[in-house]
């Protein structure tokens, strides 16, 4: 499977250094090495999701118990989770810092995915959500590190959008 | 039996907790008998309440965690229950408070009303101690007997549909409430 080990490492590398110590997720393709990761990792907490939404949840948690958090999903999962992003991340200003593998852009070869990669940016916009591009190793470990302090200065949902460039080898 | 009796029954151990509860009546009785800085009301994103108890739960093991659910809460949730199981801290007690209906928006009728079974479900699964009681009594012993046994638990109180709360909006703000629960979970981390 051509996901980047590589680049999935530099990825975790920069979680951790913002001091992540519980991350939610519920796998998929692109997320599997960083799934692996923290599932090995004894100095982080893996809550595997039976739905993305969750995740909002888990997180508000453990924002309140004093520990930093991210949710790791894919682009259909961030919009499976608009409600409580709305009526949990924002209205009660929780930062969350979400890494959404963003398929169905330019390269895509499964027909299913290209209709959620279609609306990604526009909600994420539109919901005022704060985010950037993950599609060069050059700038992992600076915009997870900015992106993070964003959420926690500001109290609100932000995003890191895991583009196939970084995440994928072919 | 009604709601805010049982609530008003294990009070005392709830005041000595972490409380998240779900919106609406349930907040207000909780208000009612007494706000304190380790309650939070979580007064929309219906289902998450157990979610973010999990996530208090796991972050902090050594504070006892209580949720305040309800059958229509949990049925927008159901995922919940199988992520709970997966996990099950020790320190964390969920309460769904069934009164087979969505009584705040004009009393239709939830799932349970025709049968489903929600502590059935959790046992299902995975949460095996998950029980269904039917008066206060009952309600205590499940309580008291979930804590004694350091093991995560369902406790299903079946309730009248009835509204006791005469508004739902309160004087308290939601980020109020908020940066107020968050500063005390600081605080007796600080004083440890």
């Amino acid at each position: 499977m051509p996901v980047s080990m590589k680049n999935s490492q530099l990825i975790y590398d920069a979680l951790k250094a913002c001091d992540v110590r519980m991350m939610s997720a519920l796998p998929e393709t692109w997320l599997v090495h960083l799934i692996r990761l923290a599932d090995d990792d004894p100095d982080v907490t893996l809550v595997r999701l039976a739905k993305e939404e969750e995740g909002v949840g888990i997180s508000a948690g453990a924002h309140m118990a004093g520990v930093k958090s991210a949710m790791m999903c894919q682009n259909h999962g961030f919009l499976q989770s608009i409600n409580g992003i709305v009526t949990l991340a924002h209205l009660y200003k929780i930062p969350l810092l979400m890494l959404i593998s963003y398929r169905g852009e330019m390269g895509e070869r499964d027909p299913w995915q290209t209709q959620g990669g279609a609306v990604t940016e526009v909600l994420l916009r539109d919901l005022g959500i704060p985010y950037e591009r993950l599609d060069s190793p050059d700038h992992v470990a600076s915009r997870i590190r900015k992106a993070q302090a964003l959420a926690e200065s500001a109290l609100k949902p932000v995003a890191l959008l895991l583009c196939r460039d970084l995440m994928w080898e072919e | 039996m009604q709601r805010m009796e049982a609530i008003e029954a294990v009070y005392p151990h709830l005041k000595e907790s972490i409380v998240v509860t779900i919106m609406g009546a349930v907040a207000w009785e909780m208000q009612h008998l007494g706000h304190r800085p380790n309650f939070f009301y979580m007064q929309h994103s219906m289902g998450l309440a157990s979610s973010m108890g999990l996530g208090i739960a796991l972050s902090r093991p050594e504070l006892p965690v209580v949720v305040l659910d309800g059958d229509g809460s949990i049925l927008m949730n159901l995922g919940s229950l199988t992520t709970m199981a997966r996990y099950h801290p020790q320190n964390l007690v969920h309460i769904v408070f069934d009164n087979e209906s969505l009584l705040s928006v004009g009393g239709f009728p939830t799932a349970t009303a025709t049968g489903t079974d929600i502590a059935g479900m959790a046992r299902a699964a995975g949460i095996m101690r998950a029980t269904t009681v039917r008066t206060i009594p009952e309600f205590v012993a499940a309580f008291d007997e979930a804590r004694a046994a350091g093991e995560m638990a369902t406790i299903v109180a079946k309730v009248e549909a009835i509204n006791v709360a005469p508004r739902f909006v309160t004087d308290l703000p939601l980020l109020e409430n908020r940066f107020q629960f968050q500063r005390h979970l600081r605080e007796i981390r600080e004083t440890d």
